[in-house]
């Protein structure tokens, strides 16, 4: 009786999981073994590992990814610690998140906007004799543009694990002889990795696969695999191709999760 | 007294506006175990956080070994604390965290070793090296933060309520330890708690306080015998307290009789409270009695009954008594001079301290 009720419980969770989940994920594998013609072939994955193209889209991908999520986390940890240490954190917190209630597209084009050649900021360096500049469509104008739309997800998950250390942990620290920086290298830092952890997943992940910053801010200059799917899709039909990046795509996405998983060794971590 | 190791030189607390120090002046002597009991918000911990470098007094000094400390930043004093909630760092195992001082002050590896294996075993947890926090049972978590904070070797031990998160079973075990432990490592401890059963067995000295002052300090039994006023006196374990007026030297009224006592130093007619221990009283039959009440209630404690009655101007009496009696019948009540303890209204630590050695002597 009880197990019967628990199982009844699942079905919207199981419902969702195999039609939003397993199902799109096997039509993806599905597709991604055929070719343009409709024909069983493993040529998409052969013609991927040879192609120096797709190879260095990937690395750029996941280069860009990187930097995206470094130059977020370089921001968010300081910014995370101060607002930890402010008497309304909640407030201040809160008014970081709410720009995230916005449409991407929305920010995305107001960034055009500012960055254009006669966009405020343009408009800014010529008035203090700067010249104008090329902003948009150059690799700094995408990095920065993505790095702004990911810095809350960076944020919120830093903010919570500082806000869960118990506050005698600290003064323990500095009562066993710890200066303030030894107490934030020895006692914050590690207890926070688990909230670093999450914020790099959930900003490195999505990076992987931006399209479209990459094409109205980065202007196809940069070519991420998450354009190259779009392209697939869109405009040369190969959905078999599309649907083979995607798969690549899905296992870097593993990786990631593998690699930043919690870890719980027996005997303590290292230091 | 010989060169005191921490002295509180006027020391004033407000936070806001608030005050929660009020001029507190006291000295702790080196290697003994003191103990600052009161209820909770009396200013006992602030006490505590300042010696340790976590609080700034408002006004006044502190001097550590006649130097003044309260400038000294936490970790540059050679005090260690015990934390209520033993703030072990979770993502560290044991051995590790109690390394945390000693790697620190740069000692080399396997003097850290040898250190964390000597302070195992001085709480009775050798071979704990390995284990992580997480899996230690709340006990365990206190021996460890015991190890942790003497691996320093500091020159005082602050211990913030220690005990109240343990079972009753638990804590009376540890008491027992914590004693031990000061005895052989000669340091001095300075012990925080609202539990007076605690601050008694423990203690070589105890701060009762309340409200922001030290309203006495003494050896365990001296408070407990001679409560300097009705806040102590209540405080410190189970009392009767009464009112009454102070006939003469040696002679008190109260109950319309004069009663024998061994207090003096007041002035003729002077009202007073007195203190009689329920422990003291002795239940006999109404004639005999020094005084008389009505038994009120009577409950079985296992070690003895606790009688409760009054007297002819309703009075409430708490006698302790290991025999049994009827509710609802009059008995009479002996005790001793000796027993009886006066205190009288308003006189500071200061007067009661002269005043009974004018006549103790």
């Amino acid at each position: 009786m009880e197990m019967q009720k628990k199982s009844f419980f699942m079905v919207p969770y199981l419902a969702w999981i195999a039609l939003f989940v397993v199902a799109p994920m096997a039509l993806i594998l599905y597709q991604s073994l055929f070719d343009i013609t409709g024909h069983f072939t493993f040529s998409n994955y052969t013609s991927y590992l040879e192609s120096t193209t797709y190879l260095k889209m990937t690395f750029n991908s996941i280069w860009y990814a990187f930097l995206i999520t470094f130059f977020t986390l370089l921001i968010s940890y300081p910014t995370a610690y101060l607002l930890n240490r402010l008497k309304n954190k909640r407030l201040w917190l809160l008014l970081i998140i709410l720009p995230t209630w916005i449409n991407l597209l929305l920010k995305t084009y107001a960034f055009i906007g500012l960055f254009s050649q006669n966009g405020s900021v343009n408009d800014f360096l010529r008035f203090v004799g700067a010249g104008s500049h090329q902003i948009l469509f150059t690799d700094f104008s995408f990095i920065f543009v993505a790095s702004y739309i990911e810095i809350p997800f960076m944020i919120l998950p830093i903010f919570n694990s500082l806000d869960e250390i118990n506050p005698s942990l600290i003064n323990a620290s500095r009562d066993l002889g710890a200066s303030a920086w030894q107490t934030f290298k020895r006692v914050i830092v590690p207890l926070t990795m688990p909230g670093v952890k999450s914020g790099f997943q959930a900003v490195f992940i999505p990076s992987l696969s931006l399209f479209m910053i990459t094409r109205l801010i980065g202007g196809n200059r940069v070519i991420t695999l998450g354009t190259a799917i779009e392209e697939h899709f869109l405009v040369t039909q190969n959905w078999g191709m599309g649907s083979t990046i995607g798969v690549i795509l899905i296992i870097a996405m593993f990786v990631v999760m593998f690699l930043t998983r919690e870890r719980k060794s027996k005997g303590g971590q290292s230091r | 007294m010989a060169n005191p190791i921490i002295e509180f030189k006027n020391i004033s607390k407000k936070y806001d506006d608030t005050p929660v120090l009020k001029k507190i002046d006291f000295e702790i002597e080196s290697g003994k175990f003191y103990t600052l009991l009161g209820p909770s918000g009396s200013g006992k911990t602030t006490i505590l956080r300042m010696i340790a470098g976590f609080e700034d007094p408002t006004s006044g000094e502190i001097l550590f070994e006649g130097k003044r400390i309260d400038l000294t930043p936490a970790n540059k004093r050679p005090i260690n604390t015990i934390f209520q909630d033993y703030a072990l760092f979770p993502h560290l195992n044991v051995s590790q965290n109690i390394a945390f001082g000693l790697e620190l002050k740069k000692m080399s590896k396997t003097d850290i070793q040898a250190k964390v294996a000597e302070s195992l075993r001085m709480v009775q947890l050798s071979g704990y090296e390995n284990r992580e926090i997480d899996a230690l049972s709340g006990g365990q978590k206190q021996r460890i933060a015991i190890a942790r904070a003497i691996a320093n070797e500091p020159k005082v031990l602050l211990l913030d309520e220690p005990l109240s998160a343990l079972d009753h079973k638990l804590r009376k075990e540890m008491q027992v330890e914590l004693r031990a432990l000061q005895q052989r490592l000669g340091i001095t401890f300075i012990f925080v708690t609202h539990d007076q059963e605690e601050a008694l067995a423990l203690s070589d000295q105890i701060f009762v306080m309340n409200d922001g002052r030290i309203l006495q300090s003494g050896t365990p039994v001296d408070i407990y015998d001679e409560p300097i006023n009705h806040f102590v006196a209540d405080f410190i374990g189970e009392s009767n307290i009464v009112p009454g007026t102070m006939t003469a030297d040696y002679l008190v009224h109260f109950d319309h009789k004069d009663f024998e006592c061994v207090d003096a130093g007041m002035r003729p007619n002077e009202p007073v409270e007195i203190v009689i221990r329920p422990e003291d009283l002795d239940i006999t039959s109404a004639d005999k009695g020094k005084m008389q009440v009505t038994v009120d209630s009577q409950l079985f404690r296992g070690v003895d009954y606790q009688i409760t009655g009054h007297d002819a101007d309703d009075h409430e009496w708490t006698i302790n008594s290991i025999h049994q009696t009827t509710v609802g019948a009059q008995v009479g009540l002996v005790f001793d001079p000796e027993d009886i303890h006066i205190m009288r209204f308003g006189e500071d630590e200061e007067t009661f301290d002269a005043r009974l050695d004018s006549y103790e002597e």
